[in-house]
């Protein structure tokens, strides 16, 4: 049977993973080859790396870090954050990405999943989501990091991406995201019961069963955590031994 | 020391390939290439694959680079992973286009009305992740690999070989399908050894010192 997968993300500016506290207090948390080696031994089913570096003077620099982690790390590589056009997706799979996630350049111009999936194939393109709660049961789609509304509804535009060609969607509730409170279990459902691709639930993790509360009830395919594991809470074993016990399929 | 050329026409990254063969054999003397005289001098030879098929099979003949795969596939220790697995058959539902035609058989999509999971919820495709890979016959490239373990899969369509005789493994989603084929000096799989962890690299390293 296919495992569910557990999937660390680290935040990584001009070439460092940087961990925040509150969204505030940037910190070095260290070389992003180390940590992903780290995770691979722990037994991440993927690794995804989020690039908020803020000048566009450093934005090559990501690069240099998907070639180093790709030459130690033998497991897939997703890597978003501030990619606009073919040639950005390009440049990061040639740099060893196996996959790029795709955000607010896809709401600006929907054209560019069609021609990334076009170009590159489905399976290397994730439209990243991030969706806020406007009514019961009704979602509307953010874009830079929960400040501008796009008038999109997320469930909408999930089926629109899929239909654009995004192998995978990264889904994201800006409610949650922070708050340790858990995934919006009822985002994640409609989003994944909505589209025939898999879907990655991000946002809110604050223990391990929330993990597999996006499984069970969210109906993910996949989960994403970030502080969790960088704090040295929980390691991803961890997860995995508690999600099998409650019944899920993983690869330990 | 043994040279392996991976075959190289322009459909995505090999980067991952190369590394991890150099990782589980230091050097092994890897190229990367699209020179059908460099595929045909070295001595064993990858043949990856990525994307849609009818792009696949249209950038290998645009760098006229078939008949140094069919001479590789008949003499050399060949493997082939994903659309370079999928590439050998006669011809895959993908584009309506036909193969390479080393093996007989079909390429064909995960059939929607299957993909339903045994409690009710529905089976995404592609088929991405790790998965089970049962093994149907004893082969060199599974020594050290334990049956049933997990190898990394992304695509939506699989080989379905006329010959039972060709599985080398199965993998269940939705329905069994092939993951692995084997034939004298081929090896082709449906999941990313370069991605799957160390039991990808344990394949790899086999793959290296195979002796067909």
């Amino acid at each position: 049977m296919l495992a569910k997968r557990i999937i660390p993300c680290l935040d990584v500016s001009a070439g460092r993973v940087v961990k925040g506290i509150n969204f505030v207090e940037l910190r070095d948390a260290g070389d992003p080859v180390e940590v992903a080696r780290r995770y691979d031994e722990q037994g991440a089913d993927e690794i995804t790396f989020l690039d908020i570096t803020a000048s566009s003077d450093d934005r090559n620099i990501i690069l240099h870090v998907v070639e180093q982690v790709a030459e130690q790390v033998f497991i897939p590589l997703t890597v978003g954050g501030g990619v606009r056009t073919v040639d950005d997706v390009r440049r990061l799979l040639n740099a060893g990405a196996d996959k790029v996630s795709i955000n607010t350049a896809a709401v600006n111009n929907p054209q560019v999943v069609a021609d990334a999936s076009g170009k590159v194939g489905s399976q290397c393109i994730v439209v990243a989501i991030d969706a806020k709660q406007v009514a019961p049961g009704k979602w509307e789609v953010f874009t830079h990091g929960g400040r501008n509304r796009t008038g999109l509804d997320a469930i909408d535009w999930a089926r629109k991406v899929a239909s654009l060609g995004a192998g995978e969607i990264l889904l994201t509730s800006m409610d949650r995201d922070g708050t340790k409170n858990g995934f919006d279990l009822g985002l994640t459902r409609a989003v994944s019961d909505a589209v025939a691709i898999p879907v990655i639930a991000s946002g809110g993790v604050g223990n391990l069963d929330h993990l597999a509360d996006g499984v069970t009830e969210g109906r993910a395919d996949a989960v994403l955590a970030a502080s969790i594991f960088h704090f040295g809470e929980h390691t991803v074993r961890e997860a995995k031994e508690l999600m099998r016990a409650r019944g899920i399929e993983v690869r330990l | 020391m043994s040279r392996v050329a991976i075959i190289d026409y322009g459909m995505g990254n090999l980067r991952s390939v190369a590394k991890a063969i150099e990782h589980v054999s230091a050097g092994a003397g890897v190229v990367v290439t699209a020179d059908p005289a460099e595929v045909l001098a070295a001595e064993r030879v990858v043949f990856p694959g990525q994307g849609a098929m009818p792009d696949c099979m249209r950038e290998l003949d645009a760098r006229g680079l078939r008949p140094a795969v069919l001479e590789a596939a008949r003499s050399k220790p060949f493997l082939g992973i994903c659309i370079g697995q999928q590439m050998l058959f006669e011809h895959s539902e993908e584009g309506n286009v036909p193969g390479l035609g080393i093996f007989k058989g079909e390429v064909r999509r995960f059939p929607a009305e299957k993909m339903v999971a045994a409690d009710g919820s529905r089976l995404k495709v592609p088929h991405m992740g790790w998965n089970e890979v049962w093994q149907k016959q004893a082969h060199p490239l599974w020594a050290g690999i334990e049956d049933g373990a997990r190898f990394y899969y992304v695509h939506s369509y699989y080989v379905d070989p006329a010959d039972p005789a060709l599985v080398a493994a199965t993998t269940d989603y939705g329905i069994p399908f092939t993951g692995a084929v084997a034939q004298a000096n081929i090896f082709a799989i449906q999941f990313h050894p370069e991605k799957s962890a160390q039991a990808g690299l344990q394949l790899l390293s086999n793959f290296m010192s195979w002796k067909p």
